[in-house]
């Protein structure tokens, strides 16, 4: 009984319909909202924070984003990559060409310019499903590499085709560039993750979730009931890519620096989002954050731990960390195929039973 | 006016100015779709028996080639001490043909005997899990470096009517017809055959009705690991043997969308449309946007012949039950 | 769950969570700490592990030899990145701590990445004929080296040289050269100087890019024998670079007529097509292939005691005296910076201060055991040096290269304005203010 729900009830439909409606659940998010807030701005390296924390924070973004779309929607899109891309794009041409102009509101701006992109790859997927559409939103992402790789105005004319962030303040405190301090950069992206993450907590629990989990579980059902399948997938790849653009824009400002999308952004990123979603969690908003954590620390841990703790070469503790890591990929699958977020989920129940089995 | 003369009406007048070049590089996309195709064949087997779609199917190729290449030259590191003397390129692809069987019984005993009716895309991250470990794998036994694959192909080339073609890749189309009738013939005819289909249906039912779903996927996850035996080989006498070589499933997929995920004959047509797809875009209409335009063709053209047939040319038709 | 299961699923979540996350301990005070961000992996591993045994032979060579620098040992470390960028700076960051004497990314994807993170760092980032060329504007990229020559630079050498095999600068009227490149920053940075020349000598140039990683080139040749140029240029790496060669020999593309840049100049590149590569002439910017007094003497203190890196009949190679020629300048630099400022272990800004006034002359190569390299003079505002540029020629029975050609001057008066536009461009945009120079 790892606490009581007895004696909680609730007297009005607003209370019960809350996030999180449970007081011990909510004090413990907040809580631990507030832990990380404080702890990793105080007590964590340079390295942590920067080659860790903040890589997991954007990537739970765009995990979030991919899993509204292939988790509680159905469609599985293998573009991420290319949608990061356009989003880090937007981000470095509004801001190069509007320098006034608040981080936040590049990022929205980045965001929304994904948004629009998005939908027009979404509208393949009304005729076509499962693996197809997946392979065929791969020719977003090599088409959208392609022509940021070619088009010099998206680079600003720049000889190599770099993408490099110019250093802009946030309210006074400089979160771009290289002098940007780590955990200002940290901060600010927990903020822009924490109202994300809320935004698409509510949007899931609303008619709009609804709709699209009613679309993933029996589409040719739901369309005789009255949703509407074109408008609600194109609405599910919208709002996908915005978050996606988000965090492409996030990955160039805060956490890359510079960027060369075709490098960045290919086919290889696309795949790494869709694995955090699937072993962390599809249709799971927890699920979105685990899995972003285990993709971005285990390779990072197996390899510090073979070569700083069984003193093996780098090459050789990089091939072992391929092993272990597809071992480990396969064994969770085995052991939970529906996600670590899934053994979080059965890990409390019977933690609330607890001493008791049933 | 310029921009539209140069798209729709230059590379025409092109093509027919100079039509023996024209007639080279179709049957130069020809010739690179039937290479696609030996890769597109291995997911296409694999899908159809067990509905999994293979990520480590590029992996496979790779480990096959390094196989063979290990055996042919003797460098077996971590076996009898790397004594293994070379042996003749026959006796090394047998060898090596035993060794992708074995694999195939690992795969099935370790990762899908446990995932039985799981959802597939599941499945699919279990093959990217092994993809992993076949990848760290075949870099800790053999290392990083190309090596060459010489099984005794001829190279060169000669001119017939005024266009160049390859003598290798007249080899690799012998080869992939051999290998596509071969295929056809066993799933057309033998028992197995029937029984593969019957397990790509339905796993529940077809164990239900007591087809040994564990024979049925070793056999098929073996015929997928010898032909990609034969598709490591091509590529790998083609360009070298290195890392590098799993990367050409990413050039399958366009493929595989356009002549179905299940169909034979549809990944060999599929693979010369593509391959002649790409190859006229690229040097047609290429130039006008300096180029590198092959790969999203590739996929813009599956793509569009999909709004038309979205289960691909020859894919089983998707019938959906409310 | 039954109990194995959980046994072993609590094993994994014990042994994931618990391990280390800090890094390196290298924490000895009287230590020059290198680290090399090298691949042994991934697509690019067979022309990134020569690079790597080299760092890793110079500096054992130093040690067993030297005993250090000036006495002071050198630690050197590996982190592996795959050529990837993200795990680039992820070893950045690890290992920014030590104080490492320079950073060598040996990728230039990395580079881009790591020029804005040095100048806060205060730690010299010096990449040997690749990264931005630009940064060779000392004033604007004070913490950015990359002597002793760049890819513009190549590129007007390598017109030169093809105009000295037509006869004259002015033959290359009307003549064709295409530029076959990776389509990634790193090959695309010849383009604009390519173009710039084809204005003013008035060549006709094709551009044709080559996705990565290069497998598949038979579009690219196939146009290649449509426009039938008179030259190829070719700025690749890794199997791209042998695919090309393979290509270009099945077209019957004449081999002499083909070259390669100092990256798609290596064994590795042309062994894998045998015969057919004879001929293939690439620009470097070093010999290779001889037995030097330094070749000797990384027989005898490293290899004999076997304490190698690689395989002892590899340390001719091209890619490995690259790999020897980064730490090679590496630790001259440190050795000037400890003459100079007195000091056991230079801190950033005084390998910084060495490496700027870095002046190697033939008496220096002699030293070093390398003679014959040309004088390589670094100033504030030119972090390049402007190194003349050789061309070397495969030859596929002796299975060596050869120098072809003399050292061939680059033209300096067309490549600097372009470099001092592009800095200026930068410092526009980051807000940097240029040091005075004067």
């Amino acid at each position: 009984m790892i606490y009581r729900e007895t004696g909680q009830f609730k007297p009005t439909y607003r209370s019960d319909s809350a996030v999180f409606p449970i007081p011990q659940d909510r004090w413990v998010v907040v809580a631990f909202v507030i832990l990380l807030t404080i702890v990793p701005s105080f007590f964590a390296s340079e390295y942590l924070l920067q080659a860790i924390l903040v890589p997991i924070l954007i990537y739970s973004i765009a995990a979030i984003g991919l899993n509204l779309l292939t988790g509680y929607c159905g469609q599985l899109s293998l573009g991420t990559g290319g949608f990061m891309a356009v989003g880090a794009v937007a981000c470095y041409k509004f801001s190069t060409a509007l320098p006034e102009l608040n981080i936040l509101i590049v990022l929205l701006l980045s965001g929304l310019v994904t948004a629009g992109v998005g939908l027009i790859f979404g509208v393949p997927s009304l005729r076509i499903k499962g693996f197809y559409l997946a392979v065929a939103t791969l020719a977003a992402q090599f088409f959208l590499n392609w022509l940021f790789n070619k088009v010099a105005w998206f680079q600003n004319y720049t000889p190599s085709g770099t993408l490099t962030m110019p250093p802009r303040e946030f309210f006074g405190v400089l979160v771009t560039g290289a002098a940007a301090q780590p955990h200002h950069r940290y901060l600010f992206c927990l903020g822009v993750v924490v109202i994300l993450a809320l935004a698409a907590t509510n949007i899931v629990r609303g008619p709009v979730g609804r709709a699209w989990m009613a679309i993933r579980d029996m589409d040719i059902a739901a369309e005789l009931i009255g949703f509407r399948p074109f408008q609600t997938k194109l609405l599910a790849f919208s709002v996908s890519s915005f978050y996606v653009g988000v965090a492409g824009a996030l990955a160039l400002a805060l956490w890359l620096g510079s960027v060369e999308t075709a490098e960045a952004f290919d086919i290889n990123q696309s795949f790494q989002v869709l694995f955090m979603i699937i072993i962390g969690g599809l249709g799971s908003m927890l699920g979105s954050f685990i899995g972003a954590a285990f993709i971005v620390v285990t390779p990072i841990v197996l390899t510090n731990l073979m070569v700083y703790g069984f003193g093996l070469e780098a090459v050789t503790a990089k091939h072992f960390e391929f092993i272990f890591f597809g071992g480990l990929i396969i064994f969770f699958l085995i052991v939970e195929p529906h996600g670590i977020a899934r053994l979080w989920q059965i890990a409390k129940e019977k933690l609330r039973l607890w001493p008791f089995p049933h | 006016m310029n921009v539209l003369n140069a798209v729709f009406v230059a590379p025409f007048l092109d093509m027919a100015d100079s039509p023996a070049f024209f007639f080279e590089v179709v049957i130069g996309g020809l010739m690179s779709g039937v290479m696609y195709s030996l890769v597109a064949l291995g997911f296409v087997l694999i899908f159809k028996a067990s509905s999994v779609f293979n990520f480590a199917q590029g992996v496979f190729a790779l480990f096959a080639a390094l196989t063979l290449v290990g055996l042919m030259t003797g460098t077996v590191p971590f076996v009898l001490g790397n004594t293994l003397p070379g042996m003749p390129a026959f006796v090394a692809i047998i060898l090596t043909g035993v060794i992708m069987v074995g694999l195939a019984f690992l795969v099935e005993r370790v990762v899908l005997r446990p995932m039985v009716n799981q959802e597939h895309i599941i499945m699919f991250m279990s093959t990217i899990g092994i993809a992993f470990v076949l990848e760290g794998f075949g870099d800790l036994m053999w290392g990083s470096e190309v090596k060459v694959l010489d099984i005794g192909i001829p190279t060169g080339s000669f001119f017939y009517l005024d266009m160049l073609i390859q003598v290798f890749d007249l080899w690799a189309a012998g080869i992939a017809a051999i290998l596509v009738v071969v295929l056809a013939v066993f799933f057309q005819t033998t028992r197995i055959g029937r029984a593969l289909r019957a397990v790509a249906d339905d796993h529940q039912a077809a164990l239900s009705v007591g087809i040994p779903l564990k024979t049925i996927w070793v056999v098929v996850w073996s015929v997928a690991g010898i032909v990609a035996l034969v598709a490591g080989i091509m590529w790998g006498a083609k360009s070298g043997v290195q890392f590098s070589l799993s990367l050409i499933a990413l050039r399958a997929l366009p493929v595989l969308i356009l002549g179905g995920f299940t169909s034979i004959p549809g990944a060999i047509v599929g693979g010369l449309i593509i391959g002649v797809g790409e190859k006229v875009a690229e040097v047609y209409w290429g130039p006008l946007v300096n180029g590198a335009i092959e790969t999203w063709f590739a996929f813009v053209l599956a793509l569009i012949f999909l709004l038309f047939r979205p289960q691909g040319l020859f894919g089983e038709k998707i019938i959906e039950r409310v | 769950m039954k109990l194995t299961k959980k046994l072993l699923l609590g094993g994994a979540l014990a042994t994931l969570l618990s391990s280390p996350f800090a890094v390196s301990t290298v924490s000895a005070a009287d230590q020059i700490y290198l680290a090399g961000l090298v691949y042994r992996t991934g697509p690019y591993a067979p022309n990134g592990t020569p690079f790597a045994n080299g760092f890793k032979d110079y500096v054992e060579l130093i040690n067993q030899r030297d005993g250090g620098v000036n006495g002071v040992p050198v630690v050197y470390e590996e982190c592996e990145t795959g050529y990837n960028t993200k795990v680039g700076v992820e070893c950045y960051e690890k290992i920014k701590g030590n104080n490492p004497a320079i950073i060598v990314p040996n990728s230039t994807g990395i580079t881009y990445q790591l020029i804005p993170k040095v100048v806060q760092d205060k730690i010299p980032l010096v990449t040997m004929g690749y990264g931005r060329t630009s940064g060779a504007v000392g004033s604007v990229f004070p913490w950015y080296f990359n002597f002793p020559t760049t890819y513009w630079s190549q590129a007007t050498a390598i017109i030169r040289y093809i105009g000295a095999q037509e006869g004259g600068m002015d033959k290359l009227k009307g003549k064709k050269i295409a530029h076959v490149y990776h389509n990634s920053a790193y090959g695309k940075e010849a383009n604009p100087t390519l173009e710039v020349l084809a204005e003013k000598f008035g060549y006709d140039l094709t551009l044709l890019a080559v996705d990565h990683p290069g497998q598949e080139q038979k579009a690219t040749w196939l146009q290649i024998r449509k426009k039938r140029p008179d030259w190829v240029f070719m700025s690749g790496w890794g199997i791209m670079n042998s695919t090309a060669i393979k290509e270009a020999a099945a077209i019957g593309f004449p081999m002499d007529h083909f070259i390669g840049n100092w990256w798609s100049g290596s064994e590795n590149d042309v062994l894998p097509a045998g015969d057919l590569a004879d001929g293939y002439k690439s620009a470097t910017f070093h010999a290779s292939g001889a037995e030097t007094p330094l070749h000797k003497d990384i027989k005898k203190h490293v290899y004999d005691k076997g304490l190698g890196a690689g395989d002892a009949d590899r340390i001719y190679e091209v890619l490995y005296i690259r790999g020897l020629l980064n730490h090679i300048f590496a630790l001259e630099a440190v050795r000037r910076a400890q003459d100079h400022f007195g000091v056991k272990v230079p801190s950033g800004e005084q390998t910084r201060h060495a490496l700027e006034n870095m002046h190697m002359t033939a008496a220096d190569w002699n030293r070093i055991g390398l003679p014959g390299f040309p004088e390589i003079k670094v100033t504030c505002d030119d972090h390049e040096g402007g190194h003349p540029v050789l061309i070397q020629e495969w030859d596929a029975s002796a299975k060596t290269w050869s120098v072809i050609s003399d050292w061939i001057p680059v033209m300096k008066d067309v490549v600097r304005p372009m470099m001092e536009a592009d800095a200026a461009k930068y410092a526009a945009e980051n807000n940097i203010t240029p040091r005075d120079c004067g």
